[in-house]
């Protein structure tokens, strides 16, 4: 038998077999997205436009709109981004700049550890001992000594926007800290003496030489953490109360595009109710891509600016 | 001439790597230092410790005392950052900051000082870049990146960038290694003529340039400091045997 022959069909089998595997994926993708297009028909049909306009949610009268979901969703998301996001980078920077070696280790290993609890767990650590501290703690005092704002009105119920927005916020921190510790890590010995060697404090070190030289890639955790908060399902279903309204009021419970996705889809009555919530998963999956886009054309135009750039 | 760096009993550790050994040596007020010697001597380890970068090192421990003017700046309570304001760095590769325009890389160190005048960093800006003969290739561009200059502008930019902060002394570490043959050229002129308000020490590789600019040469060897004289009288006549054959070029 000649072994050369039979090495080159092995090579071409193999080939064929993972370009299979590799179309498998897009084939699944592609699949995945025509069926939702397709079953979202009805409903697109039906409502057009109004369907994100519109916010009355009636399986019985067999009227859909899903503005309170996105709303929830975009409002939940972007405010645990907003706590998130200085938290991580600040925790990223005491790893990477600040901690004796061992502890930043450690540090960093815990927030590892962080990621990986399976979100029910966060859910049910939520519901079981955040929104009761909430409820008892947190609220009344936000609305003793906020309460003239419009975004602290209303009874403490525990289960809430707010409510959300924490549990969120504390599941997308490890994401964004353990990748700004990654592009952190990877600003050039150079830069930082650049700034030492100009009379920098460590803090203004940090200021003009490390965190401009990783903005971007700080850009790109925070953006692939929206993207995860925004998807995220189980802790918020738990949480955020389920109820379609849109209120000012953190303190009002509300409700999310993947958690109305959860609660309802066992109990459809009607094809029109079941390609509504289809036509929700779309939006769902247009705004996660949309933001993972963004992530990489940001990720992207960084490493392409600086390439060979700095001598 | 006034003594404006002293050096006694220097010693730097790595671990357990003896770096610099007992260095005792002296640098005059507006005078060009060179320190040469072949890889490993320590000749940058003990340019680092003039401005005190190896407090970045976890395992570097420095002892001894380096006086500039009255100050020992490894006194104690003696705020590094105070020191470096007084004795600024240039590297070997020219390390701008590649998100700041050429305009804000000159006036990075400076601002640290606190908040100034927009006429004031105007003023600032285009001295330290005539200084270092680059206001007449950048002054139509001061906003654009400084990524975009060529290494030997790069490296121009990060010597006005330092002289800036308005330092006592600079610090060169082997600051044209990295560059081509006229650029070299740029920053040997630019050295003689800085020469004139500030205290200058330079490592180099390159024998021919430590002759061409400096005025007192120091030869290191094995972490130790053989010989420091006047620079005519080191290269033609040197006292130790090790010295003369390295810049005979029979080692290193």
């Amino acid at each position: 038998m000649n072994t050369t022959t039979t090495k080159k069909y092995g090579d071409r089998i193999f080939r064929a077999i993972t370009l299979l595997f590799a179309l498998t994926i897009l084939i699944i993708l592609l699949g995945m997205t025509a069926e939702m297009v397709s079953e979202s028909l009805p409903s697109l049909r039906k409502f057009g436009w109004g369907f994100v306009t519109g916010s009355d949610w009636d399986a019985v009268q067999g009227s859909f709109a899903a503005l309170p979901y996105l709303y929830g969703s975009v409002v939940s998301s972007i405010l645990a981004i907003l706590l998130a996001t200085p938290l991580s980078v600040g925790t990223a920077l005491f790893i990477t700049e600040l901690a004796p070696h061992k502890v930043g280790a450690v540090t960093a290993s815990l927030v590892e550890l962080l990621a990986a609890i399976p979100s029910v767990i966060y859910g049910l650590w939520g519901i079981l001992v955040m929104t009761p501290w909430l409820q008892s703690t947190v609220e009344p005092f936000l609305i003793k000594y906020f309460g003239f704002l419009p975004f602290f009105r209303g009874a403490p119920y525990g289960v809430s926007m707010l409510a959300a927005v924490f549990i969120l916020m504390i599941m997308i921190v490890p994401i964004i800290t353990s990748i700004t510790k990654e592009v952190l890590m990877a600003v050039p010995s150079s830069q930082k003496e650049a700034a030492v060697a100009l009379g920098a404090t460590r803090w203004e070190m940090i200021r003009i030489a490390v965190l401009p030289y990783g903005r971007s890639g700080i850009l790109g955790a925070v953006i692939l953490g929206l993207g995860r908060a925004i998807g995220e399902t189980m802790a918020v279903t738990m949480v955020i109360g389920n109820t379609p309204q849109m209120s000012l009021s953190l303190l009002s419970p509300g409700y999310t595009m993947p958690s109305v996705i959860a609660n309802e889809f066992a109990e459809t009555t009607t094809k029109l109710h079941a390609s509504a919530l289809m036509e929700i998963g779309l939006i769902l999956l247009v705004v996660t891509l949309f933001i993972n886009f963004m992530a990489r054309m940001l990720l992207w135009s960084v490493t392409r600016k600086w390439k060979g750039g700095v001598a | 001439m006034n003594c404006k760096l002293s050096i006694r009993d220097l010693n730097i550790h790595f671990g357990d790597n003896h770096a610099v050994k007992n260095t005792i040596m002296d640098v005059a007020e507006n005078s060009v230092t060179a320190i040469i010697g072949p890889s490993g001597c320590g000749k940058s380890t003990v340019l680092r410790s003039i401005n005190r970068m190896h407090d970045l090192t976890p395992s570097a421990r420095v002892t001894g005392t380096i006086m500039l003017d009255e100050t020992d700046i490894y006194g104690r309570g003696v705020d590094p950052v105070t020191i470096r304001r007084r004795v600024g760095m240039v590297f070997q590769k020219p390390n701008p900051f590649p998100a700041m325009s050429i305009y804000d890389n000159v006036i990075a160190g400076y601002k640290l000082n606190g908040v100034l005048k927009k006429g004031e960093a105007d003023e600032i800006v285009e001295s330290s870049l005539k200084r270092v003969a680059l206001w007449d290739e950048v002054k139509d561009r001061l906003r654009t990146g400084a990524v975009e200059l060529s290494g030997g502008q790069q490296q121009r930019l990060c010597i006005a960038r330092t002289i800036a902060v308005k330092p006592e002394v600079i610090l060169m570490d082997e600051p044209a290694s990295a560059l081509d043959p006229i650029s070299t050229l740029k920053i040997e002129e630019l050295i003689e003529e800085l020469k004139s308000k500030y205290t200058i020490v330079i490592v180099t590789h390159n024998m021919q340039q430590a002759a061409r600019v400096s005025d007192v040469t120091a030869f290191f060897y094995l972490g130790e400091l053989v010989e420091i004289g006047e620079t005519r009288k080191l290269f033609t006549n040197p006292e130790k045997k090790q010295t003369e054959d390295y810049i005979t070029g029979r080692f290193g």
